[in-house]
């Protein structure tokens, strides 16, 4: 508790933060309230008006990369291991806070987005109604997505240490390299589906109905998804906690 | 206490600190002194346990850094001012540290009292002047009240009288019975701070002594001296077995002798009946010592003209008796013979040790 509180202190002081949530806020509510409102909410599937949250997964990755390589670029990860030098429960401390405050955003954001987009669009084409547990699934399925994505990007903040490499890194993963990826002949058309941010985004993919039709055949499913984004986030984190371990700060 | 037992770092092929052992006592302040690039703040952040060293330990009262518990409680440190994110306050900066230790946020607030930075408790520390960041660092440093101190550099880019501040602070500090070590490349603001000395050069242990056994053992004297008649008096003090040297040419024409009493050259002089137009006790600089201490040690050093010994750097900041060393080339005014070393004083860039 002693450690999230350095981090939670540490995090808030910073302008960053600040900023990056607005602009998570900004993403996911003005995408919702695009399309509840054109062409009074025809195109309003939840999977598609949320793109906006998982645009701010992105921003969300910016974010937690960023709380560990402004450490290195301006020296405090050295204050930091002053105060507490087992690195390893820093960088768990640093990792459980940005996964936790990811999960709250992410819900939050999406709910939000969700709700707004409900009361906006005047002709949905499917009810908005959260009944089952797949409407619930392709909701709060993006605080699982933010909570892991934290941890992917403070793992490759730390592996990197760098700013720029890092946003670089972590913007282009997901849109660029995996896709480029799936542009291989038959493997890539298998494996693409599996890579790491393909996979995650089936935590909120639909499976039935019209919004299924968005949806490239094969790949893994929902459980699946979540456990290959997952286990991506703990190998990156081993590697970085590793790194963290043997380098010198 | 702190302790360096056979402290080792290698960078690839380059040997950063080589083989380093000794002991900072607690009570007093000992200097950690040598040119840039011999390995200081690289010994200082192994002791503290930031950088892993290649092979060797470093204790702090008998234990690795890592080992501490609670250890700004214990040990306290000023590695680099500018270790501080410029948008965060300097009361954030100092709560973080202060949590992560279990220590009040009261103690910031005393903290920032003590070092005279309560007024801009609040504002982002980019704005901050580097007289301020020090003290901020410093008071980083005293949060948890430690018995061990580490200081690396202090006093680079401070105005006299924010020197004058730390000084004071590191001998009260010292004073209260606390270990106090703090590095720098100035022989002259060490004389006046240090009680011990821990001179390095290229990494190795170059002299582990009391401050004022340092100076008098690596400062020769010499005595000057001007007459009319100065070949006679060369004469006079050959003939009673002085070694006397000529002042480089150029200069006024003087005599140099060397290790001798300067009565005995009065006395010779006047039971020669030879009229001296000077008599003068010299003492060479601390700098001049230093760098023929360190002269095989620098790492970055630039080519130094003159024999050896080298002249002292331009302007040299502090020197307690303004004259180039016995035996080396006499120069008016002291002016340089040649780029100023890399060791020299006013020599820009404090950066250290190789990143």
């Amino acid at each position: 508790m002693t450690l999230l509180n350095v981090e939670r202190i540490k995090l808030f002081s910073t302008r960053s933060p600040y900023w990056c949530l607005a602009a998570i806020a900004a993403a996911s509510l003005g995408f919702a309230t695009l399309f509840g409102l054109v062409e009074n909410g025809e195109a309003a599937l939840p999977y598609i008006f949320l793109r906006g949250v998982g645009l701010g997964m992105s921003i969300y990755m910016v974010l937690a990369a960023l709380a560990i390589t402004t450490e290195y670029r301006f020296g405090t990860i050295r204050n930091t291991f002053l105060g507490v030098p087992r690195r390893a429960a820093v960088l768990l401390a640093k990792t459980v806070l940005l996964a936790l405050i990811g999960a709250v955003v992410g819900l939050v954001a999406a709910l939000a987005s969700y709700f707004l987009a409900k009361a906006l669009a005047q002709d949905p084409p499917v009810p908005l109604e959260l009944s089952t547990w797949d409407d619930w699934r392709q909701v709060v399925g993006y605080g699982a997505i933010f909570a892991i994505a934290a941890v992917i990007a403070v793992s490759v903040g730390t592996i990197v240490r760098q700013s720029a490499g890092a946003i670089a890194i972590l913007l282009l993963w997901p849109l660029i390299i995996e896709s480029l990826f799936t542009l291989i002949p038959t493997v890539g058309e298998k494996v693409g589906p599996w890579l790491p941010f393909a996979a995650s985004d089936k935590i909120v993919a639909p499976t039935t109905g019209i919004a299924n039709l968005f949806q490239p055949g094969g790949g893994p499913d929902a459980l699946q998804g979540l456990l290959v984004f997952a286990g991506t986030a703990v190998v990156l984190w081993l590697i970085a906690l590793l790194l963290l371990q043997k380098r010198d700060a | 206490m702190i302790e360096a037992i056979g402290l080792t770092k290698r960078y690839g092929s380059t040997v950063a600190v080589d083989d380093l052992s000794f002991t900072v006592q607690p009570g007093m302040v000992t200097g950690f002194l040598g040119p840039n690039g011999a390995g200081k703040s690289t010994t200082m952040r192994m002791v503290l346990g930031l950088d892993n060293p290649t092979s060797g330990r470093a204790l702090i009262d008998g234990k690795r850094y890592a080992a501490l518990h609670r250890p700004l409680t214990q040990v306290g440190s000023l590695l680099d001012a500018n270790w501080v994110h410029p948008n965060r306050s300097a009361r954030a900066h100092l709560r973080f540290m202060a949590a992560s230790n279990k220590l009040p946020a009261r103690r910031v607030d005393e903290v920032l009292e003590l070092v005279g930075l309560s007024s801009v408790a609040r504002k982002a520390v980019g704005k901050f002047s580097l007289g301020m960041k020090q003290r901020l660092g410093l008071a980083g440093a005293l949060l948890g009240d430690p018995q061990v101190l580490l200081f690396d550099e202090p006093v680079n880019g401070l105005d006299p009288e924010g020197i004058y501040w730390i000084r004071t602070f590191m001998k009260n500090l010292a004073a209260q019975g606390r270990t106090v070590f703090v590095s720098s490349h100035l022989l002259s603001e060490m004389a006046l701070t240090a009680d011990h000395l821990i001179v390095i050069g290229r990494g190795r242990l170059i002299a582990d002594a009391a401050t004022t056994d340092f100076i008098a053992q690596a400062t020769r004297s010499s005595i000057r001296v001007r007459s009319p008649r100065l070949t006679d008096l060369r004469a006079a003090l050959i003939g009673a077995n002085l070694q006397v040297v000529d002042s480089a040419p150029g200069a006024v024409a003087a005599l140099e002798v060397l290790d001798a009493p300067i009565e005995q050259v009065g006395e010779l002089a006047g039971a020669a009946g030879i009229t001296l137009h000077e008599l003068t006790a010299q003492q060479g600089s601390l700098e001049e010592a230093f760098i023929q201490l360190t002269g095989d040690s620098v790492e970055y050093g630039g080519s130094r003209a003159g024999a050896p010994g080298g002249a002292a750097p331009p302007g040299s900041s502090f020197r307690p008796s303004g004259s180039p060393p016995p035996g080396g080339p006499l120069v008016p005014g002291g002016a340089p013979t040649g780029p100023p070393a890399a060791t020299g004083p006013i020599s820009p860039a404090p950066q250290d040790g190789p990143r």
